[in-house]
């Protein structure tokens, strides 16, 4: 630097040319991007959530995306906060609700998905939306066969009062699981399985009591 | 291999580079090769070493991230050397930086509409590649020196040489950490994987590895 300063100082109008004109140039390159990559990157993501959602539901061939406002489930069609998606089958029969979740995993944020029957009372399939858990270790949390197996019928049946989960979901160590309520852990993975725990049991707190007394909309869905 | 030997053959090596590039006019097919070979950016330069050991411990990964980086590089050297004559001292680095950061930018939404799945493997590694000083090194010190097409032939070939760099050693952890190839399983059921090679420490162990080889091949280069 010190040569360049002695040999000619650039005047600052050059200076300040360069970087504005490069500025404009590379703003309008990123603006162009975005707007040519916007409807592709929307129907993507649209259709990881559907995939995902035909994944946490066993046997359904339709959604329908409620939200719940004032005390009430209502079909919607935008993405809001507390969005929940009702699948029904072929016959247009209600079979369940897939609920996102999300709650602090071992390395970050851990979004899910799962889905709830209220029918049997229980979470019938489970599905990691996002998690970025240690390779190897954490991220089992997404393919280890025996973990997955947990969440085709885990109980989460209410009280009597029908307004309180009756056994808290709680994860418990691999091979330790004796009720229907506990979540088989996995080895190497305590946190990251905990981490699930916790979270389902958080949503499942929150949502159970309130779809399960709101179950009738779901399935008059269709006679609307 | 004794130490002041390694240490020898590497000042020579580096004699070497430093003295090709002072050569009188090396042909675009000579900035090509060099990137492979003689210059590789991971396993001569060893440049860039942040992403080279978080994204490979997949095949897949390593070739996402190899092409995203190679992409960055092609673009920005394009950019940098047509803009050349226009850009001030003084400015420079800011007006490369802001280059790069425009064609990351680009990169992440493109690799959003190509699939969710692997914008969610490359995740945040992929805004690292702003601040990847092979794509600086190269901006500074070749395309801001060239004209633009023997810097798309260096890009071309320094993009290739980290791609290849990258996926040699994505393949060879996948192999071992993983027991596959590409997502594929290559062995029985039963064969106990080395989770090491796939965490933080097999990067490091597979990149010894490579180098070790890639320096004997060189020493004997040079003896014979």
């Amino acid at each position: 630097m010190k040569e360049e300063a002695t040999i000619a100082p650039t005047n600052s109008i050059k200076m300040l040319r360069a970087m504005v004109g490069i500025g404009a140039l590379c703003g309008l390159l990123i603006v162009l991007t975005y707007e040519g990559t916007l409807p592709r990157i929307e129907r993507l993501r649209a259709e990881a959530l559907q995939k995902a959602i035909f994944n946490v539901i066993p046997g359904i061939s339709k959604t329908q995306a409620f939200v719940y406002q004032n005390n009430k489930f209502i079909p919607s069609d935008k993405k809001e906060a507390d969005v929940i998606y009702a699948g029904y089958d072929d016959q247009g029969i209600f079979k369940g609700v897939a609920i996102p979740a999300s709650g602090q995993g071992y390395a970050d944020i851990i979004s899910i998905l799962y889905g709830y029957s209220p029918e049997n009372q229980q979470v019938v399939g489970f599905y990691v939306l996002e998690s970025k858990e240690t390779p190897g270790l954490g991220d089992k949390i997404e393919k280890d066969p025996t973990f997955l197996n947990n969440f085709s019928s885990l109980d989460v049946a209410l009280d009597k009062a029908k307004n309180v989960i009756m056994n808290k979901v709680t994860a418990v160590k691999r091979g330790a699981k004796t009720n229907a309520w506990e979540i088989d852990g996995i080895t190497g993975a305590t946190i990251s399985s905990r981490a699930i725990g916790n979270i389902i049991e958080n949503s499942t707190n929150k949502w159970v009591p309130i779809i399960y007394e709101n179950r009738a909309v779901f399935k008059n869905k269709d006679n609307e | 291999m004794k130490i002041e030997q390694y240490l020898k053959i590497r000042i020579m090596s580096n004699l070497a580079i430093n003295t090709d590039q002072s050569k009188s006019e090396p042909s675009s097919t000579d900035e090509f090769i060099k990137g492979l070979w003689k210059e590789n950016p991971v396993f001569v330069q060893v440049l860039g070493m942040c992403p080279v050991l978080a994204l490979s411990n997949t095949a897949e990964n390593a070739l996402a991230m190899g092409m995203a980086t190679a992409f960055v590089l092609l673009m920005s050297n394009i950019l940098v050397s047509l803009l050349r004559n226009f850009i001030p001292k003084e400015v420079r680095i800011a007006s490369y930086i802001l280059i790069i950061a425009t064609f990351v930018t680009i990169t992440d939404y493109v690799i959003q509409s190509i699939s969710v799945d692997l914008h969610k493997s490359l995740g945040a590694f992929i805004f690292l590649i702003v601040v990847n000083c092979l794509i600086l090194s190269r901006a500074e010190a070749f395309a801001s020196k060239n004209t633009v097409g023997k810097s798309i032939m260096d890009a071309l070939g320094m993009g290739l040489g980290f791609t290849l760099a990258l996926f040699s050693l994505g393949a060879v952890r996948e192999v071992l950490g993983n027991g596959s190839i590409f997502g594929i399983a290559l062995f029985p059921e039963g064969f106990q994987v080395w989770v090491v090679m796939i965490l933080p420490a097999g990067g490091f162990f597979t990149l010894a590895a490579w180098l070790l080889i890639f320096n004997m091949f060189k020493q004997k280069s040079t003896t014979s």
